[in-house]
């Protein structure tokens, strides 16, 4: 009897230890630091011809993140990320501005128990629109951003709000979402009210093509209002010295296409691989646009189309090397100004902002990389630029999975 | 009329019953179980456990390096119908596999989930590392996780993943149970068939490209006196490889060993000077002609091996 009773103690015991096995060691890469920490170091040296504030000619009312001359240490990027519990992760990165400001580029918290392909993220996030929205300035294949995400996104777009976003279940990728927020960013005024201000939608296909080829394609819309934007330093018919201070309040609508496609020879990414990519953004703007807020202030019908693109390829010629090559175009459009500022606002620039770069990077490890950059400007009509700079990327501690 | 109409209708509704059941079992029934193996080894172990119960993806091949590996939409995709993902674990695919698993919205197999295999779980670690420090390459907190040559240990990792397919698929539990039998008494004739041909091996130097081949060394019993790489994933550097060189004439080595997918040129550049064989290993299912499933990944790599001696 008693012999019995150990026995199918023992048994049951054993079972327990079998079974739970998986459940017992730890179990997520991440956690082996709990909470999984990282710090990105960055740092550049700039060498312009031209002040680096002045803006790409028509797009004085946009954002012109622009460069730093001489040494700067950049954004220092510190991140981190946990399970929060079997259904919730979350994210925070914190950049720490060059000035010494600490500023929330990412704190979200992301479903990891939804299925069905569905993944929800809430809190502040970086827009799924686009191809390069999502990605972190450490992963950037150039030290800057194209001009038209520089211009129409002010580089890269947060939003504070929700995301969801659905994968088909086929073998194809096909995947899409849709996010809600207040309208944090540029184009978005940051505008406190009930309601969402800004939303954006979004769908990738993509998939390989052998083992060597694969490519993602997608098409974004993303819509917002402008509150009482204001803009100085904006050229007029009038040639103001200094330009003046307008205001623009109105919709701002944007639609996009995106495209990458990668190749390695058999696969294998560690020795050679080239990247292509390419996008486009189209922006319409519609409101009413106040002239010289701090003189004249006459408001009226405002109205205009900017747009932009880039192509870029990227070649990893051999291990440790990159080498890429990049075009970007933008044009202001031809704006329709209500009939009292016909005589004030420029709606005509007949210029198109240009640049083209080239970059060679050198990675001594997967966890650090040297870069030099050269660009040839075109951005300011009448103001070419030659313009250099040499960066550096280095990063410790957990290092997460990079997007594709 | 109105009775008999009554009776007509519910047999016809149990016809349809019956239709409808017929339709879900022979579903059930063809419904293969989804594999998504990160590993070319893996999606063999899981065809040689699973048969035609159950359909894999590979999402890598024997010619890449499965630390450098791209979270491709392709791989999302297919991880999003996977019932079950098996891989090697012990952070050789933490570089894609984690984006691959949460971009995919497919819970069942997160990490930690009965959905998720991890071989490294299975077997002992090998070189597991007593402090850990970037300074010293790219150090695996559990261990050296190339753990596909360790040939001793497969029997370990196929009786855990029959074990998991029964659970997730209680069905055909005595089929995963029958095929692991078949596997293990095939596999440990063919152990003891590899180790005989390989008896010849023991006690000779070799050179390792990169620090991938611990668990087939200490199998076979070859000695590692040196690496090309400096420190694991660490390209191989013109001084490092001249200091190799010069270790090589106080402690000569009989060849010098890579995987499938790498690069050739470190290995040609000891094997010239040196004068010993620079030896090519599948290191994986398909990485040679010869490395067709994982019986011919280790016949492959013992006549390589013989080949190198000679």
């Amino acid at each position: 009897m008693f012999i019995n009773k150990y026995l199918r103690m023992a048994s049951a015991v054993l079972l327990s230890i079998a079974t739970s096995a998986y459940a017992e060691t730890p179990v997520n890469n991440e956690a082996v630091f709990n909470p999984a920490f990282s710090l990105i170091l960055t740092g550049t040296y700039g060498q312009f011809q031209r002040d680096p504030t002045i803006p790409a000619t028509g797009f004085a009312m946009n954002p012109n993140p622009g460069h730093v001359q001489g040494f700067s240490i950049g954004e220092t990027e510190l991140g981190i990320s946990a399970n929060i519990d079997p259904d919730f992760r979350g994210v925070a990165t914190m950049s720490i501005d060059a000035t010494g400001g600490i500023a929330v580029e990412n704190g979200f918290v992301q479903s990891t128990s939804l299925g069905d392909g569905l993944n929800l993220k809430f809190g502040r996030f970086f827009s799924g629109l686009g191809y390069l929205n999502e990605q972190h300035s450490h992963a950037w294949d150039f030290v800057d951003q194209p001009l038209v995400y520089a211009t129409l996104w002010n580089n890269q777009l947060a939003e504070d709000g929700v995301q969801l976003k659905w994968l088909a279940p086929t073998d194809s990728f096909l995947e899409i979402g849709g996010e809600l927020g207040r309208g944090l960013d540029y184009p978005g005024t940051n505008t406190p009210k009930n309601g969402s201000n800004a939303g954006a939608v979004f769908v990738h296909l993509g998939d390989d093509i052998g083992v060597e080829h694969s490519w993602r394609l997608g098409a974004s819309l993303h819509q917002t209002t402008q509150t009482d934007a204001l803009s100085t330093a904006v050229p007029d018919l009038l040639n103001t010295s200094g330009g003046v201070t307008d205001s623009f309040s109105g919709n701002s609508q944007t639609a996009g296409v995106d495209f990458v496609w990668k190749y390695a020879p058999n696969g294998n990414i560690r020795e050679r691989h080239f990247k292509l990519q390419s996008e486009y953004f189209r922006r319409n703007e519609n409101g009413l646009l106040t002239y010289d807020m701090t003189g004249a202030k006459i408001k009226d019908s405002y109205s205009v189309v900017q747009s932009g693109w880039y192509v870029q390829s990227v070649y990893q010629f051999m291990p440790m090397w990159r080498t890429g090559i990049r075009y970007d175009r933008l044009d202001p459009g031809i704006a329709q100004v209500g009939a009292l500022n016909a005589g004030n606002v420029i709606s005509n620039y007949a210029f198109n902002p240009s640049r083209t770069t080239w970059m060679i990077d050198y990675s001594p490890s997967e966890f650090s990389r040297f870069r030099l950059q050269l660009a040839y400007d075109a951005t300011r009509q009448g103001l070419p630029d030659n313009q250099c700079l040499v960066q550096y990327i280095m990063s410790l501690g957990a290092h997460g999975a990079h997007q594709y | 009329m109105a009775l008999i109409n009554i009776d007509l209708k519910d047999t016809e509704m149990k016809k349809i019953f019956i239709v409808f059941g017929l339709l879900l079992i022979s579903g059930n029934v063809h419904a293969a179980l989804n594999i998504f193996a990160c590993e070319p080894e893996w999606a063999a172990l899981a065809q040689e456990i699973g048969g035609e119960k159950v359909s894999i993806y590979a999402a890598t091949n024997a010619l890449q390096d499965p630390h450098h590996i791209e979270a491709r939409p392709s791989l999302i995709a297919r991880a999003r119908r996977a019932q079950l993902v098996v891989c090697t674990g012990a952070e050789l695919e933490i570089g894609w596999l984690p984006v691959v698993l949460r971009e995919s919205g497919n819970a069942d197999v997160a990490s930690g989930k009965p959905g998720n295999f991890e071989a490294a779980k299975y077997i002992t670690m090998q070189e597991v590392p007593t402090h850990l420090d970037r300074a010293d390459g790219d150090v695996h907190a559990a261990g050296n996780p190339h753990i596909q040559l360790d040939a001793p240990d497969y029997p370990a990792i196929a009786r855990a993943l029959s074990e998991r397919l029964s659970e997730l698929d209680t069905a055909n539990s005595p089929y995963y149970q029958a095929r692991l039998q078949t596997f293990t008494q095939k596999w440990q004739a063919a152990l003891l068939r590899w180790q005989q041909q390989a008896a010849p091996l023991k006690g000779n130097s070799i050179v390792v490209q990169h620090k991938a081949f611990p668990y087939l060394t200490s199998w076979l019993g070859l000695i590692e006196v040196a690496s090309l790489e400096p420190k694991p994933g660490v390209e191989p550097s013109a001084s490092h490889l001249s200091q190799v060189l010069a270790t090589l004439q106080q402690h000569p080595a009989r060849m010098v060993i890579r995987a499938a997918y790498q690069n050739p040129k470190p290995s040609e550049w000891i094997a010239e000077r040196a004068h010993i064989p620079a030896v090519v290993l599948p290191f994986s299912v398909g990485g040679t002609e010869g490395a067709k499933d994982l019986f011919g990944l280790f016949d492959d790599t013992v006549a390589r091996l013989l080949a190198g001696l000679k």
